[in-house]
C-alpha cells in the first residue's frame, strides 16, 4: 500500500521530461494515430447516423491519447483486451481500418465477417483480443491472457482495459486478487472518462481514486493524465517493465473524457455542455500534442499533410464498408465449432 | 451403556473403512477427544467423541473394510442414552447426512451392449468413475503440455471429491492449481487462458457453483469463436459434479443440463459409468471447442469395468444403446442411466422389454440413435433428473416427434425431477427426483399396461 500511494502522484508533473526523449517522428507518428481515431470514430458516427452501422456503437472520441501511449509501450506478443469502446484501441493495434469499419456495417470484408459488430472484434495478429460487451467481463479475461503468458514465460504483457463503470464490477477484485496472488504479467487500464453511460462517478462510487482500487491486495497504481500522450507513455512503460519483470500487476487509472454521449443514442444530458466544450477547449489531446509540434518546429504543411492523409484512410474505409458484400447466408452456420 | 457408532463422514458416504483406534477398552475418554481414523475412498478422516467415559468394549477391530454408516463400533460403560458418533467436517463442505439416498444402480447382466468402440478381446478392469476421471486428466496432461487443471481444492487438498488425487504431485504447482473461492474470476481466468492458447480444464466443486460463471462460460467462451469470424479457440472443459445430490437442499442439487444444452458453441457431455468418464473426458479436452462436462457426484465412488487400452477415447456426439430391447425406448444421461437399466430389468420380468439409450452427449445430441430406437420400439419414455419444462427430454421428445412421428405408438412420456425447487426433508426429496418406480410407471403407461 505504501508503495501505491507513493507512486499515485508522480507522473502527473508534466510531460516535458518525455517529450524530451520524444523525436520529431515520434511526435508526428502518435498525432498521425490520434487524427486517424478521430476522424474514424467521426465517420462512423456519421454512417451510424445514415443507418449503415446497427445497434450500439460507443465513440472513443477524447479517449484518443490512452490508446496511443498505451500502445507505445507494448511488445511484439504482448496482448490487448477492452470493453466495447474499441475502435480506438483496434486502431491504435494497427488493424486495418477498412476492416473494422466494415464489421461496423455488419460487411464480410469485417474483421470478424460482420459476425461481431462494433463491440466484439478480434485480431490476434495483433494481439487484439477483443471487444466484449459484458462490463467488466475482459478484466477476468485479460488476467487469463496474463496467465497464459506466466503459463509459457514467454515476457510478455496483457494490457487490460475497462472503465470507471467496470471498475465497480466484482470480477475485477477477483481478478486483482488472483493477478497479485501469483504474479501474472498485466496491466489494469481503467479508462476513467467519468460517466458510466450516464452515471458520473461519484454517483457510483464510494471512492473515486481508482487507482487505488488494488490497494488491498497491494497492488501499485497510479493516476495518470490520460488527455497527455507523452504522460501515457511513461506511465504505460513503468507499468509493464513491472509486470514484465515477474512485479505482477499494476494499475494506471487513465483521466480521460468522452466528447460523444456513452453510445449513439445518448443525448448525454446528464451533464453540461460547458463541462463538456471546457475539457474541449483546455484538454484535448489532439490539440496539445499539436502545440508540441508546433514548439519543435514542425510546419503547418507537414501536419496538414498528415490530416489528408488520414483524412484518405478513412474515406477508403467508408468506401469498403459500404461496397463490402453483406456476409453470404452460408455464413450463418459456420464458425459455430471447431472440427475436433 | 453409549453405542459410538461408525460415522456418515460425507453426504454421500455409505460405509467406510475403520483405518486405526486410538483408545482401547479401559480407557477413559471425554467429548472431543479423537478417537480413531476412518477411510473412505475420498478421504481419511478423524473420528472425535461425543460422549465422554470409560471405554467398556471395541466392537469393530482396526482395518475393518466395509463398515455401514451408524454400525455400532466402541461401547461405553453406563451413560443414559446412545447417541451416534459425530460426523467429523465433511470434506466437500456439504452438511452430514443421516440417511442414505437410494444407491445408483449396477449395470445390468441382461444384454449389456460391448462398445462399439472398445476392440474385441480387450480386457476389461474395474475402476470407480471418480478414478476413471483422475486418469483421463492425467493422461492428457502427460500427452500435451497445455492442459492443466484450475479449480477450489484440486491441488493440495486433492480434489472435494478425490478427483484429482495424486495430479498435483505429478504435475506440479505449475500445472494443478488451487484457486480461491471466485468461481466468475478463476472461470473467466481460465477462458481468457484459453484465448491465448492454453487448454484448460476448470473444475466446479459443483455446477451448482458455476451459476456465478455461467457469463463466461455463456457469453465470454461458447459465442467467441463466432464473434471473431473464426479467429478466436476456446479449447477448455469446464468440469464437475452436476445433478441431484443427497439431503443438500435446493442450492446444492440440480440438473443443469438442459440450461448448458441450449446453447450453441458449447458441447455438452454427460457420462453415466467409467468409461463413460474417461473415454469422453479425453475426448473433451483434446476437442478445440468449450465442453460442459457433466458428471455426478452420487456415481464417483461406483465401480465399473473399462478397457484396459493405452488410449481410450470415446466420440462426442454418439449415444450408446445401454441395453438392447424390442418394446419401449428409455433415453437417459448420466445417473439416470443406471436407474432406467434397473427399471428395465424389474419390466423384463413383467415381459416388456426396454432399449436403454445412454445419451452420453447432450449437445450435439444423437438424434438419429434415439430415432432409429423409436423406430424400432416405437414408444419413448426420456428420464432426467432436471425439471420437466424446456428439459432434455422435451427436446428428445420434440426430436422423435418431429423424425418418427408416424412410428410412434403412444404419446412420448417423460420422467423428470417434481417442479419444485429440491426440498431437503428426506421423504420429501425421494418424492422429488426420478425412481426406478416412476420409470417403471411411465414404460407401462405408454404400453398401456
Amino acid at each position: 500500500m505504501a508503495r501505491a500511494a507513493q507512486t499515485s502522484t508522480k507522473s502527473n508533473e508534466g510531460s516535458s521530461p518525455a517529450l524530451r526523449n520524444t523525436s520529431k517522428d515520434e511526435l508526428l507518428k502518435f498525432y498521425r494515430e490520434m487524427v486517424l481515431i478521430r476522424r474514424f470514430e467521426e465517420r462512423a458516427g456519421q454512417l451510424y447516423g445514415m443507418g449503415l452501422i446497427g445497434g450500439f456503437c460507443h465513440l472513443y472520441i477524447g479517449q484518443e491519447a490512452v490508446a496511443v501511449g498505451m500502445y507505445a509501450a507494448a511488445e511484439k506478443g504482448d496482448q490487448v483486451i477492452t470493453g466495447y469502446r474499441d475502435h480506438g484501441h483496434m486502431l491504435a493495434a494497427g488493424m486495418d481500418p477498412k476492416a473494422v469499419m466494415a464489421e461496423l456495417t455488419g460487411r464480410s470484408g469485417g474483421t470478424s465477417k460482420g459476425k461481431g459488430g462494433s463491440m466484439h472484434m478480434f485480431d490476434i495478429e495483433a494481439g487484439f483480443f477483443g471487444g466484449h460487451g459484458i462490463v467488466g467481463a475482459q478484466v477476468s479475461l485479460g488476467t487469463g491472457l496474463a496467465f497464459a503468458d506466466w503459463y509459457k514465460n514467454n515476457g510478455n504483457v496483457s494490457f487490460t482495459y475497462f472503465g470507471d463503470g467496470a471498475a465497480n464490477q466484482g470480477q475485477v477484485y477477483e481478478s486483482f486478487n488472483m493477478a497479485q496472488l501469483w504474479k501474472l504479467p498485466v496491466v489494469y487500464v481503467i479508462e476513467n472518462n467519468e460517466y458510466a453511460m450516464g452515471t458520473s462517478l461519484a454517483r457510483a462510487s464510494a471512492t473515486v481514486n481508482l487507482s487505488q482500487r488494488g490497494a488491498s491486495f497491494g497492488i501499485p497504481g497510479e493516476t495518470v493524465d490520460g488527455m497527455d500522450v507523452f504522460a501515457v507513455r511513461e506511465a504505460a512503460q513503468r507499468a509493464a517493465e513491472h509486470a514484465r519483470s515477474g512485479k505482477g500487476p499494476y494499475i494506471l487509472e487513465m483521466k480521460t473524457y468522452r466528447y460523444r454521449g456513452h453510445s449513439m443514442s445518448d443525448p448525454a444530458k446528464y451533464r453540461s455542455k460547458e463541462e463538456v466544450d471546457t475539457v474541449k477547449s483546455t484538454r484535448d489531446p489532439i490539440d496539445h500534442i499539436k502545440q508540441m509540434l508546433e514548439q519543435q518546429g514542425v510546419a503547418e504543411d507537414e501536419l496538414k499533410a498528415v490530416d489528408n492523409e488520414v483524412k484518405a484512410i478513412v474515406m477508403e474505409a467508408v468506401e469498403f464498408a459500404q461496397t463490402s458484400p453483406e456476409p453470404d447466408p452460408s455464413e450463418l452456420y459456420t464458425e459455430v465449432y471447431l472440427e475436433a | 451403556m453409549t453405542d459410538i457408532l461408525m460415522p456418515a463422514l460425507s453426504p454421500t458416504m455409505e460405509e467406510g473403512t475403520l483405518a486405526k483406534w486410538l483408545i482401547k477398552a479401559g480407557d477413559e475418554i471425554t467429548a472431543g477427544q479423537v478417537i480413531a481414523e476412518i477411510e473412505t475412498d475420498k478421504a481419511t478422516m478423524e473420528v472425535e467423541a461425543v460422549d465422554e467415559g470409560k471405554v467398556e468394549a471395541i466392537l469393530v477391530e482396526a482395518g475393518t473394510e466395509g463398515v455401514k454408516v451408524n454400525t455400532p463400533i466402541a461401547r461405553l460403560e453406563g451413560g443414559a442414552t446412545a447417541s451416534p458418533a459425530p460426523a467429523a467436517a465433511a470434506p466437500a463442505a456439504e452438511a452430514p447426512k443421516a440417511e442414505a439416498a437410494p444407491a445408483a444402480a449396477p449395470v445390468a447382466p441382461k444384454a449389456e451392449v460391448r462398445d462399439p468402440e472398445i476392440p474385441e478381446g480387450t480386457p476389461m478392469v474395474k475402476i470407480t468413475v471418480r478414478d476413471a476421471l483422475r486418469d483421463a486428466m492425467a493422461e492428457e496432461m502427460r500427452r500435451d503440455e497445455l492442459v492443466f487443471l484450475m479449480g477450489e481444492e484440486v491441488a493440495q487438498y486433492q480434489g472435494a471429491y478425490k478427483v484429482s488425487r495424486d495430479l498435483l504431485q505429478e504435475f506440479g504447482e505449475r500445472r494443478v492449481i488451487d484457486t480461491p473461492i471466485t468461481e466468475y474470476g478463476f472461470t473467466g481466468l481460465g477462458v481468457g487462458a484459453a484465448m491465448a492458447g492454453l487448454k484448460p480444464i476448470i473444475e466446479f466443486m459443483t455446477f451448482n457453483f458455476a451459476m456465478q460463471a455461467i457469463d463466461h462460460i455463456i457469453n465470454s467462451s461458447a459465442k467467441t469463436l463466432y464473434m471473431s469470424g473464426g479467429q478466436i479457440k476456446s479449447s477448455i472443459v469446464f468440469r464437475g459434479p452436476n445433478g441431484a445430490a443427497a439431503r443438500v437442499a435446493a442450492q446444492h442439487s440440480q440438473d443443469y443440463s438442459a440450461w448448458y444444452a441450449n446453447v450453441p458453441g458449447l458441447k455438452v457431455i454427460a457420462p453415466y459409468d467409467a468409461a463413460d468418464a474417461k473415454g469422453l473426458l479425453k475426448a473433451a479436452i483434446r476437442d478445440p471447442n468449450p465442453i460442459v462436462f457433466l458428471e455426478h457426484e452420487m456415481m464417483y465412488g461406483n465401480e465399473f469395468e473399462i478397457p484396459q487400452m493405452d488410449d481410450f477415447v470415446l466420440p462426442i456426439g454418439k449415444a450408446k444403446i445401454q441395453r438392447e430391447g424390442k418394446d419401449v425406448t428409455i433415453t437417459a444421461h448420466s445417473r439416470m442411466v443406471g436407474f432406467a437399466l434397473k427399471a428395465a430389468e424389474q419390466l423384463a420380468a413383467e415381459g416388456i422389454d426396454v432399449e436403454v439409450v445412454n445419451l452420453r452427449t447432450l449437445r450435439p445430441l444423437d438424434t438419429e440413435t434415439i430415432v432409429a430406437s423409436v423406430r424400432k420400439t416405437n414408444r419413448l419414455v426420456t428420464v432426467e433428473e432436471g425439471w420437466g419444462p424446456c428439459g432434455v427430454g422435451a427436446e428428445v421428445a420434440a426430436q422423435v416427434v418431429e423424425h418418427a412421428f408416424d412410428d410412434l405408438d403412444a404419446p412420448p412420456l417423460r420422467v423428470h425431477q417434481e417442479d419444485v425447487p429440491m426440498p431437503y426433508a428426506a421423504n420429501l426429496e425421494a418424492l422429488t427426483v426420478p425412481s426406478v418406480e416412476k420409470i417403471v410407471k411411465a414404460v407401462k403407461a405408454v404400453c398401456y399396461r
